[in-house]
């Protein structure tokens, strides 16, 4: 019981360290390097700009939901396990 | 909306049901008035349906919702389903600042406006990985609690409630201040009447329901607040170039913008108009380093002008300036200097070509591009750590069923939210499309009404002045406060008043719904966490519910006569909030859940470093709070660290937060076993 719980707590903070890369790189490089990039344009709005007024917040509600959704899917196994038991 | 003993899936039809209904008996009202303007009904009329109607409403669900179980005030029975938990922490969320502002900023400053879109949405992220889940697996009442029984003993509890009505009540003051200006725009009823009438409509919700009336109420409100938002920015994307999707057409108006600016930034007229506003400029640095004999020159100087225009039968309009410049000539040294100063950097600004819309940190000449970067990060970074902060929002995870739901909450209110938000940089172009090939280049014979109407309402909205005498508007001759953007956008894009009313009820249900959480935040602090503490802890539940109204009461009306004093400034209001939120409990919580060793000292003392750093930048660096604090008067300069405003403070306060935590809890005993435990019990799924 003890090792699952460490198991099951391990797993979350791997996944949330992961997506946490994914927001601050999606927030911050295009805002960081928003001058030298400042010539490449995407659907008609200059890249810096597109990233921050919709890219990174369309990334933000992916990261959300891939989370709810993947630590249901944990939770979920977790339970399956202790009624195996 | 009374919903015991029902299946969840029978709560859930029901609601959707009703909340449908809901919908589309809020667009017959808007087609009913639409009608009625066609036949010639008042705008003010307008106006007053959709204030009466709209706090009705309100009311109504709140009367509907009265409860005095502890659970149902405190937490709406814990049964609020994922997706309608996430729209009323979307109502919840989105005040004043974000229904009107945003777009606001975006049209005045560009780019650089959308450090509030990213601050304020990847906040989101943050509560869903750190804190959503764990709260609501702690599952009592309020944020402080938490802090209470985490880290053991009432100090860090005490010390919660201190930043949470810190936080809360600034955040509240700006959002009753938000429900005056608009209640008096939309009526023309005076600023402390609205104020009280929205305030009676508030209360009457939160009062008698507590958590769960003012749920249900949020649900409504976001509504009726998103249906305000996207039919304008839709019907004006169609009007213009024929998109239904506004991004799409702000897209294609970008370029034509870009181009504009362009031809603006070089027309020899704009020139000579911004030639004329630095020499104003100038005259008053003149006037500055000519203080204290200026004081009175001036005056004289103006009173002989006055004699002049006077005896030359110059036209009414010169004669009425001088007259209203020397009726607010300043009288002392020190005001003179302060005014001046202000009319230095207001022509000074109107001096400056328009900046590029689209381009990244446009700044005006002089400044460096590096700190307008840093201050931009600082933003985003400070906005992110106090949306995750707010004790308003926070308390939302403690109404969802189950600790998945909460994580599923998350996202459904980034997605409501995120509805608003994508369409925010659409209509500040939209606007700035119009603005730029109508507006400029008119004459001045034929001013739209939208000009006259609001320049009547206040000068610093709009004041468009034909300040070279050509008989035509120069886009340096228009002021545009942001409020205006999102408020007259309608009237501006020549949509009828209807959608102008719909406009200031959707603006209207977004302060209130914020104001609501907040007020319940407070509250709750004050009588679940400090009086239940202290004093009598037999009080049995319903009359800790009676002490608890009471408080709301109290609570409500100490922050209605704050903002009826008027505070000096309402955008900082709110970025104070955020930094607070972001120094202190930010930190803590988050240490507190993934940290067992994080002890009850480097709690207490990690929030109020965190605070204090941040109180003192903002002490240092914002002219008004520097004058209130220290006396130094505001005319002084202002030294900047790494060019960071000092609403973005928060900053500073987070990271030292953190460092006093891990550093005093090392240097202290560690938390006994319970807590471990309970960290351990946070931690599982349930």
């Amino acid at each position: 019981m003890f090792c699952k719980q460490i198991s099951y707590w391990h797993r979350n903070l791997l996944v949330i360290g992961v997506l946490l890369v994914v927001w601050l790189a999606v927030t911050f490089v295009p805002v960081y390097f928003a001058i030298p990039f400042s010539h490449i344009f995407i659907f008609g709005w200059p890249f810096s700009f597109w990233m921050a007024a919709i890219g990174a917040p369309a990334m933000f509600l992916i990261i959300i939901g891939f989370y709810a959704w993947y630590m249901d899917r944990v939770d979920r196994e977790r339970r399956s396990r202790q009624q195996g038991q | 909306m009374a919903q015991r003993g029902h299946s969840a899936k029978e709560i859930n039809t029901r609601l959707w049901r009703g909340y449908i209904l809901y919908a589309f008996g809020f667009a017959l009202l808007i087609l009913i008035l639409a009608l009625l303007e066609i036949l010639g009904m008042a705008r003010q009329w307008i106006g007053y349906v959709f204030l009466f109607v709209t706090v009705v409403l309100y009311a109504g669900i709140g009367i509907f919702c009265r409860t005095s179980d502890p659970t149902e005030y405190y937490v709406a029975g814990r049964r609020v389903p994922a997706v309608f938990n996430g729209m009323a922490t979307a109502a919840d969320w989105m005040s004043v600042a974000s229904f009107i502002g945003v777009a606001g900023t975006l049209y005045l400053s560009g780019y650089n406006g959308l450090a509030y879109i990213l601050g304020w949405t990847g906040g989101y992220v943050l509560v869903a990985l750190f804190l959503a889940p764990y709260l609501r697996k702690f599952g009592r009442y309020t944020i402080p609690e938490f802090l209470g029984v985490r880290f053991g003993g009432n100090l860090p509890r005490f010390v919660g409630v201190f930043c949470a009505v810190l936080c809360s009540f600034t955040y509240l003051v700006a959002q009753i201040y938000g429900v005056g200006i608009i209640t008096t725009r939309m009526t023309g009823i005076s600023f402390e009447l609205g104020i009280f009438i929205a305030l009676g409509g508030m209360l009457v919700c939160s009062f008698l329901g507590g958590m769960r009336a003012v749920t249900w109420t949020q649900v409504g409100q976001y509504i009726i607040l998103v249906i305000a938002y996207l039919v304008p920015v839709i019907w004006l994307s169609v009007k213009q170039t024929g998109q239904p999707v506004p991004q799409m057409a702000a897209s294609s108006v970008l370029q034509q913008v870009t181009e504009r600016e362009r031809e603006l930034t070089f027309d020899p007229q704009e020139r000579s108009v911004r030639i004329i506003w630095q020499d104003r400029a100038d005259e008053m640095q003149v006037r500055i380093d000519g203080l204290p004999e200026s004081l009175d020159s001036e005056n004289k100087k103006l009173r002989l002008q006055l004699l002049r225009a006077r005896a030359n039968d110059a036209a009414m309009v010169d004669v009425r300036t001088l007259e209203r410049e020397l009726l607010s000539y300043p009288a002392t040294v020190d005001a003179a200097r302060t005014e001046w100063s202000r009319a230095r950097d207001d022509y000074a600004a109107r001096a400056s070509p328009p900046l590029p819309h689209a381009e990244s940190f446009a700044r005006k000449t002089g400044e460096n591009p590096e700190h307008v970067r840093n201050n931009f990060i600082a933003i985003v970074l400070c906005l992110m750590l106090g949306t995750a902060g707010l004790p308003h929002i926070l308390m939302r995870s403690y109404t969802t069923p189950s600790v998945s739901s909460a994580r599923q909450s998350v996202f459904w209110s980034l997605l409501f939210i995120l509805l608003l938000y994508f369409m925010a940089p659409a209509l500040a172009i939209l606007v700035k499309y119009e603005i730029y090939t109508n507006l400029v280049g008119m004459s001045y014979a034929d001013l739209p009404a939208w000009v006259h109407a609001w320049t009547a309402v206040d000068r610093s909205l709009v004041d468009i002045f034909d300040i070279n005498q050509d008989g035509v508007v120069q886009l340096s001759e228009i002021h545009i406060g942001a409020d205006v953007v999102v408020l007259a956008g309608p009237e501006i894009g020549g949509l009828p008043y209807v959608i102008s009313g719909l406009v200031a009820a959707g603006a209207l249900a977004a302060a209130l719904s914020t104001a609501d959480g907040l007020l319940l935040t407070l509250s709750n602090a004050l009588s679940h966490d400090t009086i239940f503490r202290t004093m009598q802890t037999n009080l049995n539940p319903g009359r800790r519910v009676i002490v608890s109204k009471v408080l709301l009461l109290i609570v409500a009306f100490s922050a209605a006569w704050v903002a009826t004093r008027t505070p000096a400034d309402i955008l900082f209001l709110v970025g104070a909030a955020f930094s607070f939120a972001a120094s202190s409990f930010f930190p803590v919580l988050v240490m507190g859940i993934f940290w067992k060793r994080a002890n009850k000292w480097g709690a207490t003392l990690g929030m109020l470093a965190g605070l204090l750093t941040t109180f003192s930048y903002m002490v240092t660096t914002q002219p008004w709070l520097r004058e209130l604090v220290l006396g130094v008067p505001r005319s002084e300069s202002i030294e900047l660290l790494a060019g960071i405003q000092p609403i973005a403070a928060g900053v500073f306060g987070a990271p030292v937060a953190l460092l006093v935590i891990v550093v005093v809890s090392l240097l202290t005993p560690r938390p006994d076993e319970a807590t471990c435990e309970l960290v351990d019990y946070l931690r599982l799924p349930d």
